[in-house]
């Protein structure tokens, strides 16, 4: 049923909790170096739906293709490094390490836990963590703790730790949520410059943000998909204006 | 908040010079044989308080049950130390010669399966490091692997402790019941009741000590120890960065299992017997207060931490018996409200300040790998400074 050549087939998900569905039969698909953009209003299941595809939630029914692997069955860890990054809604970095170490930490080596008794911070390390760190304009804050970092630097440098882990498919929670207008405009930017040769998966409540980024755009309206398509189309979607652009 | 996790090279080995002078010199010129004895004893335990700061502080698993691992190590060593006391010819006039005299009085006539291995020395020392990492290694994967974790996990491994005392006080035939195995005498025909041994006992657990601090400020310098931190503050990210949270947690926990084992082990020949006394939930909570009050991310701040405390017990609980319990109960109360990083963290605030000052004169250029936190020319909104 599914196409291989989709990065991610959704198919008639479903999750439930306590009988409330959170997701219902939902079915869609993302291509090769697409930006895709769920929106809805809130509680329509969009961070669920990420939770789901990242394997914190599990799924009731339905089923999760990855490049053709079943996500549904699989660890959390298992799916991070088949090559699937997730951003938090929270900018979740380690505050007590230095904007350096959370990089390092996420360089795809050394993850057993022989392997991170004998990683060394190698030349590759080094330039990979500052090649990344100018990508997300912290070039300057390496030896920095992270927790005094601002709010916008510090959803810049989760994004990072994401990049570094190559994903083929980033899905991002609100990335721009509570940013300033300088920040948000930086952020678009960086978007931009990291979305080549991957897929993204975002979830967004700012219009304009996502106007600027998204190829298509998914509406989510009680755990249910309600339309589907570019944003000129979606918008004029009387159903949508409706649930959600109408207020 | 500082964290101690990843002090710098020149400062750490410093502090080790000077933890290592006290204890190896001016302990040891300072102290008769039964005092330098005691405090040997009360370094044993500090290899538990090791064992707390990268289980505890660093990686923020809480366990209540560390005495089990003491006492597990302990009582492999009292099991070989007691075979070899327990020759035939020593154990002549027991009914069954040749088994430890506790199992006599309890009309066992051949020993134990479990006991057989502890005839060897070198099986001995496998098993001190060994069977704790295992039940570690069980308590572990059931709980980690299940995601209990936090307050949920302190319970179970309290209860975990309350159930090896009654399991080791029931089964007087195979342990030795509430006595514990005692009467102790020889290691390898070396005689360890002498003053002269017990010096030499006291010389060995201090070299032990410092190997087993270098070995910890080794891991937590590894990006293994970074993780540890990491997974303390936000696991799910580290879940989410494609690592199996669940083996880090319980390799943490052996580790910490084992280096208590170790403390046990020198407990018993330091001290020439090995009771349930100290493998229930009170000397466990004990072991947790002496890493708390010597700072629960500084290695060296827990090793002063257990010799500050346990000298507080000696002295107050010689002058008022019944008033010590509240004292430590007072001490940790304090520790938790007005000093929650310990001593350690005391240090950091008042002292620190003041001795890099010092060093920095010594040495005029400290090696600047990184740009220092808090002076970098950020256009955006400024980070407070520390």
């Amino acid at each position: 049923m599914s196409e291989t050549d989709f990065v991610l087939a959704v198919e008639s998900l479903g999750v439930s909790f306590d009988g409330f569905k959170a997701v219902d039969d939902l079915t869609f698909y993302v291509n090769e170096n697409e930006i895709r953009v769920i929106i809805g209003p809130n509680g329509a299941g969009k961070t669920t739906v990420l939770d789901l595809i990242c394997g914190r939630t599990k799924s009731t029914s339905g089923s999760i293709k990855f490049k053709g692997l079943e996500l549904t069955r699989m660890k959390e860890h298992e799916i991070v490094r088949a090559g699937v990054g997730r951003k938090f809604q929270n900018p979740s970095i380690y505050e007590d390490l230095t904007v350096f170490e959370n990089l390092e930490i996420s360089f795809p080596r050394g993850r057993t836990v022989f392997g991170a008794l004998a990683f060394k911070r190698d030349a590759q390390v080094r330039a990979r963590v500052e090649e990344i760190a100018e990508t997300i304009f912290l070039s300057e804050h390496l030896g920095m703790r992270a927790e005094y970092l601002s709010h916008g630097q510090k959803q810049w440098l989760e994004i990072g730790m994401l990049l570094i882990q190559e994903p083929e498919l980033l899905m991002l929670d609100e990335p721009v949520a509570g940013m300033s207008v300088s920040e948000r405009k930086k952020t678009a930017e960086l978007l931009n410059k990291i979305i080549k040769n991957r897929s993204v998966l975002v979830i967004e409540h700012d219009m304009k943000f996502v106007e600027d980024i998204a190829h298509k755009v998914t509406v989510l309206h009680q755990g249910k998909m309600i339309a589907e398509g570019p944003m000129e189309r979606v918008k004029a979607d009387p159903k949508v204006i409706e649930v959600y652009l109408g207020h | 908040m500082r964290v101690l996790s990843l002090p710098t090279d020149r400062k750490s080995v410093i502090g080790l010079l000077v933890l290592a002078f006290l204890i190896l010199v001016i302990f040891p010129a300072m102290l008769d044989t039964f005092r330098l004895n005691m405090v040997g004893k009360y370094l044993t335990y500090a290899f538990v308080a090791l064992g707390l700061v990268l289980c505890w502080g660093h990686a923020g698993i809480l366990s209540l049950g560390q005495g089990v691992f003491f006492g597990l190590g302990g009582y492999c060593m009292a099991m070989f130390l007691k075979l070899e006391a327990s020759s035939p010819e020593a154990t002549k006039i027991q009914s069954t010669p040749g088994i430890p005299d506790f199992m006599d009085w309890n009309q066992l006539t051949e020993l134990p399966w479990f006991w057989e291995p502890f005839h060897s020395f070198p099986l001995t020392l496998l098993a001190i490091i060994l069977v704790p990492a295992f039940f570690a290694f069980v308590i572990g994967a059931a709980m980690f692997k299940r995601r209990v974790g936090g307050v949920y996990f302190a319970i179970i491994t309290q209860a975990f402790a309350a159930i090896m005392t009654i399991l080791i006080v029931g089964q007087q035939g195979y342990t030795g019941g509430i006595n514990g195995i005692t009467d102790l005498r020889t290691l390898l025909g070396w005689d360890i009741r002498t003053d002269s041994a017990k010096f030499i006992l006291y010389f060995v657990n201090a070299f032990l000590l410092i190997g087993c601090i270098l070995l910890c400020m080794w891991v937590g310098r590894t990006k293994f120890g970074r993780i540890l931190v990491a997974m303390r503050d936000k696991e799910d990210r580290v879940r989410f960065s494609g690592y199996d949270v669940s083996n880090f947690k319980i390799f943490v926990f052996c580790f910490a299992a084992s280096l208590s084992a170790i403390g046990g082990a020198m407990f018993t020949l330091q001290v020439g017997f090995m009771s349930p006394s100290f493998v229930g939930i009170v000397p466990s909570i004990e072991l947790v207060i002496y890493c708390a009050v010597g700072g629960r991310l500084s290695l060296l701040g827990a090793v002063y931490g257990t010799l500050l405390v346990n000298w507080a017990k000696t002295s107050f609980s010689e002058s008022f018996p019944e008033l010590w319990l509240f004292g430590l109960g007072g001490m940790f109360i304090l520790v938790v409200m007005a000093f929650p990083n310990g001593l350690a963290g005391i240090y950091q605030t008042y002292a620190d300040p003041h001795v890099t000052r010092f060093l920095g004169k010594l040495r005029p250029k400290p090696d600047g790998k990184l740009p220092s936190a808090g002076l970098d020319g950020a256009e955006t909104s400024s980070a407070p400074a520390e």
